[in-house]
Formats: structure tokens, C-alpha cells, sequence
């Protein structure tokens, strides 16, 4: 969680600059939920997530040089430049994003379709935020997956905001997991700015699913701190307000767990500096190392169209 | 060996062979299993090797779609199978977002080779949702291979070659050919995109036809060729990529071009071909291109109103005849006046 939101305190810091040209929804305030939910998975797992996707594919194992050269749009890029940060992915470690709301449901479906097919023990977990449910494909994907018993665990990240459209303006109640249950359907709530808690239902569903008894639904309670697109605060803008930004702050998943280890006396207050520190250099690093590597080709424009 | 089959067996023929040689090639769609399958394209590959590789799905054409590509990614090779095009509004958002960008997006490193074949109706009162065509709207966006096999042996080749390939293809089948026979090889055998037919050879005046108007486009030769006129008919069969080479070379000897669609004319293919041979062999033409394509409404119902909407070989010898300045409109007649389907569906 910590190098995650340093990495991402460190776009923060340089989106200015102009580097990153990509549009960039950051995770900062909901790392819990991808590091809770990728801790249990296996590299032979598949992940799909949605534009702000960041925390998932950092999580899942990506390579963090690849990332900071596929936002600056180098050839080094873990997509060469063509994905950019909505569409960040990596195959290999099976990373796949779109910000087309509900884009990587049926996907997700495809991959745990074929592994039941081929009788392989691995789990498509599917991010999606709270507005996704919102799409006629959400109810398509439930419905065939639940038909075919297949081993995906649906991750709905509920920050209660689609853009800038509160939940209570789009959704007849903000209580997701309720409404999506079915006698079919496990679906649990979960504090999502809780990595432990998300862990432990995560490993609990995923089992679950590699067992043949999928899919499930869990909805995770959490928030995203800055605006829904790009590196700044948005309180002033009218459509929340700085009070519940902060009330969100103080239940930051970092902070949480921070408080909590301390309290167990697992890491001191020192340590912790330390850690953040680390992390904070290696992301810079990053960063700089991707700003010296060569841009894409033009040349390559029109190659892997077909 | 070489026999004559109908255009649905050759389809039903090249599927249980892309299944035998391919383990992991699957067909989905709704229905496909069941006692019609889908004009009977897909009985014998249910017959054969049962419901865990002919899988019948709930009607959700987008999710299946994604389910589809997902599949594809871990090694799959799916045919998807919509009984009518117009269906395939609804999988759009799929296709084009996420099939047709997959290998771009991760720069090669990864595809998702689909085969979606889809079925355009037309007459016995189908009317405005299940008569449509809509090839070009596929065709305009990159990352898509887009067929039209306007007869058996290309129907079986095409879907064969498409089970060999990394790129997501859509394949237009058209519901009046089904029960045209032509000689097919028992073996399996493929048939390139990219690659054009020339179905006739003639000096006067080039026709580019697609799918069942290539059938107009014979009968229509034949009435021609009574009045003196030597037609050269060529077939794209693969609208993406498109063997421009083929058509322009047939205009350069003819001079003269119509373009035969089997859809509305705003943005058509038979407006790409028109555009592609004005762009670059202007010099060699004689007169204006023609296009034929659909009146710009939707399909009827009404017997009546629907004879009026769908162009035919006559309209084909009409659009010849203007082109090379001779009158003929009204007078013809052909005695392959039956079309080859005659309902009921």
C-alpha cells in the first residue's frame, strides 16, 4: 500500500510538468482494496480492472519501471505506449484494464470460463467500480456466470461517486452488495480501507471460487482523495464537500493499518518513515529512469493492428 | 474430393473440421444447439462433439462477446454465432472496444482471435431488425478482418482460414445463400482475406459485387451478354484488408465500374470501392461510377413494399446499361428469374 501511494504522490508531484500524457485516474485512498484482494492471488490469477487501475496492477506484481514509461509513453512502456493509464496491462503477470465502464466484466467471464474448460485451479478477480453495476453488462456477466458456476470474484470498489454523480443520484440504494444478492449469489460488505479485513474475505471468496463454488461478489466500502481524473483535490468544485474528503482521510487505509501495527508493536513510527522513504526514492527513480528512455517509434504506428 | 454442397453444409462442414484440428476451437451463441442450429451450421458439430464444445448461451450478445475474448485470450479459439446480424448492435461495445484494440493495446504481445459469424436476413417480410447489413460499419474500424463469402466453397475456405489466424474476424454470412450449392473439396482447405475473386471474366464494364448481389451480378451478366455486353464480375470476399489491387486492375481494362452492395449507400463499402478506384485509377475511366445499394429507409415488411426495396439483377443491368450509354431499363428478363431461397424461415 505504502509504495503504491508513493508512487503515486510522486505523479502528483510532476503531472505538472507534462510528462504524462495520459489521462490518469489515481487510486490514492483505495489502495486497500487492490492490495487486500492481490496478496491471496496467484501470477497464474488473472486481474481486470478498470481506468483507475494503478493500485491493481502495482498489486498484482507489475513492473514498476514498465509503468512509469507506459505514463511518460516510451517504448519501455509495458504496453509500448499504446495504453497509456486507463488501459495500463500486462499479460504476462495477467493485468488487463479498460475504462469502458464494465469492459473487462464478460472478459474476466472469458478467462474463467476457460479455465474451468481446461480444468485449471486459477481465478479471474474482476475490479469494478460502483457505477459499472450500472450497465446493462453487469447483469449479463452475473447472470452467465452464475449459469455456468464460474470462478471469478466480482471486487466492486464502492467510492461512492461515479465522476462527480454521488451513488444517491444514480442508485436506488448505496447498500450494492444487498442488492445484487441472489439465493445464487454470495456477496459480502467489506470495509475496503481495511487491508486485513479485505484479505481475509478476499482469500475466504477466492477459495471459495477455486473450489468450483463461484463466483462472488464483494463490495468494498472506500474513497477515492482526488479528483475523479488527474493529480489535484476537487472540494472546491461543488459536488463534495472538503469535510467529507477529510472525515475519508482520517479512515486513509495506510493511516489505519499504520495506527495498527504500531499498536501491535509489529513496526515503529520510525521504521514506517523508513519504508515510505524507500519507496518514495524508488519511485522517483522510476520515474526519472523512464524520462530518459527512447519514446515509441513512429514508425511502429500501424504495427499489431491486425 | 471435389462435390457440389450447400452453402449452410459447407459452413456446418468447415466448422467440424477448424474443431478436429483444433482442440481448443469451441462454438457459442444462442440456439446452437438446439434441433435447428442455427440453419443447421452447427448440428453436426453438436452431434459430434457435444454441449462442452457447442455451448448454448443466454442472449446477452455483449457480455458474450467479452466471454468470448476472454476466452481467446487463454489460448481459445471461439465461434460466436449471432442467427442475424442486427443482434450484433448489442455486442458492439465488445467488438469494437475491446477486440478490435487488443493486440494494439499491448503492442503485439497479445491477441484475441475471435471468429463471430453472423447472419444477414432478407425478404419473407423480416422487416426493419432483422434485415440489416451491416458490414460497413465494422469494416470502417481498424483491428477487425470483415468477410462476405458469397458461396460455399468461400464460406468453408474463409471460416477455416479464420481459425488459423490471430486477428478477431467477423464473417457475414448472407441468409438467401444458404441453400446455393457449389463445388467444395471434402478436405479442409483455406481461403485468404485480402484476396478478391474474379467470378467473371469480361472487356465491357467491371461489377463489384458482394455476397448474394454477386448471384444478381451473374444473372445480370447473363442478360448483358445477350445485349453484347461483356461484364467482369470480381467478388472482394474480404472487405478488411481489401484486395484494391484486383479491382482496380479489373477497371483499368474495363473502364467502367458499379458497385453492388447489399446495404444503404451512406458510407457503404460500395462508396469505398468507388472512392478507392476514383482515387487511383481516375485516369482509366470512361464515365461516372454507379453505386447500387439500398434505398435510404429501413426494410418493409409488405411483399409489395419489399420488391421495391431490394435492388436486383435488373437494377444491376440497368446501372450497366447507363454506364455504357445504352437504354435497356425495363426490358429484361432473365430466366434464372427464381432467387435461390424462396422462405419460409
Amino acid at each position: 500500500m505504502v509504495r503504491i501511494r508513493q508512487v503515486e504522490e510522486i505523479i502528483v508531484d510532476v503531472y505538472a510538468q507534462k510528462t504524462m500524457r495520459t489521462p490518469t485516474h489515481l487510486s490514492i485512498g483505495q489502495e486497500a482494496v487492490a492490495v487486500g484482494v492481490c496478496s491471496v492471488l496467484k501470477r497464474s490469477d488473472q486481474v481486470f480492472a478498470s481506468h483507475r487501475c494503478h493500485a491493481a496492477y502495482l498489486a498484482k506484481g507489475g513492473n514498476l519501471d514498465a509503468f512509469f514509461a507506459e505514463l511518460c509513453g516510451r517504448v519501455v512502456g509495458s504496453n509500448q505506449g499504446r495504453a497509456g493509464s486507463a488501459h495500463l496491462s500486462d499479460a504476462k503477470i495477467g493485468v488487463f484494464t479498460s475504462p469502458i465502464l464494465g469492459g473487462m466484466i464478460p472478459v474476466a467471464l472469458g478467462a474463467a470460463l476457460s479455465f474451468q474448460m481446461d480444468k485449471k485451479r486459477h481465478v479471474a478477480v474482476c475490479f469494478l467500480g460502483d457505477a459499472t453495476i450500472e450497465e446493462g453488462v453487469f447483469a449479463e456477466s452475473l447472470n452467465f456466470a452464475l449459469l455456468k458456476k464460474l470462478p471469478v470474484l466480482f471486487v466492486c470498489e464502492n467510492n461512492l461517486y461515479s465522476t462527480h454523480t454521488h451513488i444517491k443520484d444514480r442508485q436506488p440504494s448505496s447498500e450494492i452488495f444487498q442488492r445484487v444478492k441472489t439465493p445464487e449469489l454470495k456477496t459480502q460488505q467489506v470495509d475496503g480501507n481495511d487491508v486485513e479485513a479485505v484479505y481475509a474475505v478476499a482469500e475466504k471468496s477466492i477459495e471459495l471460487c477455486r473450489k468450483g463454488q463461484g463466483p462472488v461478489f464483494l463490495e468494498c466500502l472506500t474513497y477515492r482523495f482526488r479528483e475523479h481524473v488527474g493529480p489535484l483535490y476537487d472540494y472546491d468544485k461543488g459536488y463534495r464537500t472538503k469535510k467529507e474528503v477529510e472525515d475519508w482521510q482520517k479512515k486513509c487505509p495506510i493511516l489505519k493499518y499504520k495506527k495498527k501495527l504500531m499498536k501491535e508493536r509489529v513496526v515503529e513510527h520510525e521504521e514506517l518513515g523508513v519504508i515510505e522513504a524507500r519507496y518514495k526514492k524508488e519511485a522517483l527513480v522510476s520515474y526519472e529512469k523512464a524520462l530518459k528512455s527512447p519514446w515509441s517509434d513512429p514508425k511502429t504506428l500501424t504495427d499489431w493492428v491486425y | 474430393m471435389v462435390r457440389k454442397i450447400t452453402y449452410a453444409q459447407a459452413i456446418s462442414e468447415a466448422t467440424v473440421q477448424g474443431m478436429e484440428r483444433n482442440p481448443h476451437v469451441f462454438v457459442m451463441g444462442l440456439g446452437v444447439d438446439d434441433f435447428k442450429g442455427i440453419f443447421h451450421t452447427t448440428c453436426d458439430a453438436y452431434k459430434r462433439f457435444g454441449a462442452k464444445r457447442v455451448i448454448s448461451t443466454p442472449a446477452s450478445e455483449n457480455a458474450m462477446t467479452g466471454v468470448a475474448i476472454g476466452a481467446a485470450l487463454n489460448g481459445k479459439r471461439p465461434i460466436f454465432v449471432h442467427a442475424r446480424n442486427d443482434f450484433m448492435f448489442l455486442a458492439l461495445d465488445q467488438l469494437i472496444n475491446n477486440a478490435a484494440k487488443w493486440k494494439y493495446n499491448f503492442s503485439g504481445q497479445s491477441s484475441v482471435p475471435i471468429v463471430v459469424r453472423t447472419i444477414i436476413g432478407k425478404g419473407w417480410g423480416q422487416g426493419p431488425t432483422h434485415s440489416q447489413s451491416i458490414q460497413s460499419l465494422l469494416t470502417h474500424i481498424p483491428g477487425l478482418f470483415v468477410a462476405m463469402p458469397s458461396d460455399a466453397y468461400t464460406a468453408k475456405g474463409i471460416l477455416l482460414k479464420s481459425l488459423e489466424i490471430d486477428t478477431p474476424v467477423i464473417l457475414f454470412e448472407h441468409r438467401s445463400l444458404y441453400d446455393l450449392q457449389s463445388d467444395v473439396p471434402e478436405e479442409p482447405y483455406t481461403v485468404d482475406f485480402g484476396k478478391a475473386r474474379i467470378i467473371r471474366q469480361g472487356r465491357d464494364i467491371t461489377i463489384v459485387a458482394l455476397s448474394f448481389m454477386v448471384q444478381e451480378a451473374l444473372k445480370a451478366a447473363e442478360v448483358l451478354s445477350q445485349e453484347g455486353i461483356d461484364v467482369e464480375i470480381v467478388d472482394p470476399l474480404s472487405l478488411k484488408p481489401l484486395d484494391e489491387k484486383t479491382l482496380i486492375e479489373s477497371v483499368k481494362k474495363t473502364g467502367r465500374l458499379v458497385c453492388v452492395d447489399t446495404s444503404w449507400q451512406s458510407c457503404s463499402f460500395a462508396s469505398e470501392v468507388a472512392a478507392t478506384v476514383a482515387e487511383k485509377a481516375f485516369s482509366f475511366l470512361k464515365g461516372p461510377i454507379r453505386r447500387i445499394t439500398l434505398p435510404d429507409c429501413p426494410a418493409p415488411v409488405s411483399k409489395k413494399l419489399e420488391d421495391a426495396f431490394y435492388p436486383d439483377y435488373r437494377t444491376i443491368v440497368d446501372a450497366c446499361c447507363e454506364s455504357l450509354g445504352r437504354s435497356q431499363r425495363g426490358k429484361t428478363t432473365c430466366e434464372k428469374e427464381e432467387a435461390v431461397f424462396m422462405g419460409p424461415y
